[in-house]
């Protein structure tokens, strides 16, 4: 039992001076997804079905590709950011701190795995 | 870790079934959480019955019948039964709202009265809200000035007045921040709907001369981002404001002075 004052719990240690950027970067993903998303199905859409060289062929050209590798990297980005903030609400101590970083590292790597993937099948 | 069930000395236990009014032919059946911090039991829901025809229209007036004629043990608090003092804010038929300005005609079957979720309860129906109180003073929730004081009042133009519409109404009875899971899950540094509103009532005075520093005391993931929008807040609000809202226009100020 500690004697703080019911002010001082409520204030704790102040404010973070985050969050704005976070929800700011958020939006914008969000907005770009609007339109990435359905481009991806479309392009995706367009390229199944093919051989593996047809397949290799419509890779090889830049608007697939790119639009791919931007959904891929917006797409995870902003996947990572809200599972972030999931698990901020939901655990605390180590554990979050733990989690938060088991997350980045997962997305970072899905991120690159995906970009060697497309680079691959684009080069 | 969040915790997702009640621990074992919060599962409620049903309790004792009062006995039925004598010769009343429009009775009404009340179950109604029940806490004493002093005898070491888990918190129970007691049975009571109600004659109909000898009662108020609002769940208030069932409530002091029960203590007055009943059960002067239960415990609940109340004062201005009119929806302004915010005393009596509970859980009614699973909304959180006032007892005094809630009608019973608005409970289809049984009337089911529980303390405001996820909160201390220092017993029956009354939560602990000295964090809620203790957030709120943290807002500032006063003019902040620097200007020196004008000879007779502060002026305000009347547009200028009218953006307090639907803020300065909020009688902090507790019911939109205890309704929302943000809250529930991270009410030690979340701030919750009430103080947001409050807090947003003072960034847009004409009058207050503090407004970067209010909004430099909101710049905080949790104290003001933990709000997902999920608007329990607005539904449950028993006078009808929208503190969803007010915090969207905090976030929209947040992003005009950084964007």
């Amino acid at each position: 039992m500690n004697y703080l004052t019911d002010r001082k719990r409520a204030e704790g240690l102040g404010a973070g001076r985050a969050g704005t950027h976070h929800h700011w970067q958020m939006m914008v993903s969000s907005i770009l997804l609007v339109v990435l998303v359905p481009a991806f199905v479309i392009t995706f859409g367009l390229g199944l079905g093919g051989t593996y060289e047809e397949v290799l062929a419509y890779y090889g050209r830049p608007v697939p590709a790119i639009i791919t590798g931007l959904t891929l990297v917006v797409g995870i980005v902003h996947l990572m950011r809200e599972t972030l903030v999931a698990v901020e609400d939901y655990m605390h101590g180590l554990a979050e701190k733990l989690t938060l970083i088991a997350v980045s590292a997962f997305s970072y790597t899905m991120i690159a795995a995906g970009l060697f993937a497309l680079v691959k099948l684009a080069l | 870790m969040v915790e997702f069930a009640l621990p074992k000395n919060s599962r409620i236990t049903t309790g004792k079934t009062w006995p039925k009014p004598e010769g009343a032919t429009n009775v009404r059946k009340f179950q109604i959480y029940r806490w004493n911090p002093d005898d070491g039991k888990t918190p129970q829901v007691d049975t009571y019955f109600l004659d109909m025809d000898k009662c108020g229209p609002m769940v208030l007036d069932a409530l002091i019948k029960i203590k007055n004629e009943i059960d002067p043990t239960l415990t609940f608090r109340r004062s201005c039964r009119e929806g302004i003092c915010g005393s009596c804010a509970m859980n009614i038929d699973g909304i959180n709202t006032l007892a005094c300005i809630y009608g019973l005609d608005e409970v289809k079957g049984d009337v089911k009265i529980y303390p405001l979720p996820h909160m201390s309860v220092v017993k029956d129906l009354i939560p602990d809200l000295t964090h809620f109180y203790a957030q709120h003073a943290s807002i500032m929730p006063w003019l902040e000035t620097k200007t020196n004081r004008p000879a007779k009042e502060w002026k305000q133009s009347i547009e200028d007045r009218k953006k307090l519409d639907g803020l300065y109404e909020c009688v902090m009875c507790a019911s939109c921040s205890t309704a929302c899971p943000s809250y529930w899950w991270n009410g030690d540094r979340y701030l919750g709907p009430a103080a947001l509103l409050h807090a947003y009532r003072w960034i847009i005075d004409s009058r207050d001369e503090a407004t970067g520093e209010r909004l430099d005391q909101l710049e905080d993931p949790f104290k003001l981002y933990r709000c997902h929008t999920i608007m329990n807040c607005a539904k449950t609000c028993p006078k009808g404001l929208n503190p969803a809202k007010a915090i969207a226009h905090i976030k929209e100020m947040m992003v005009e002075r950084t964007v």
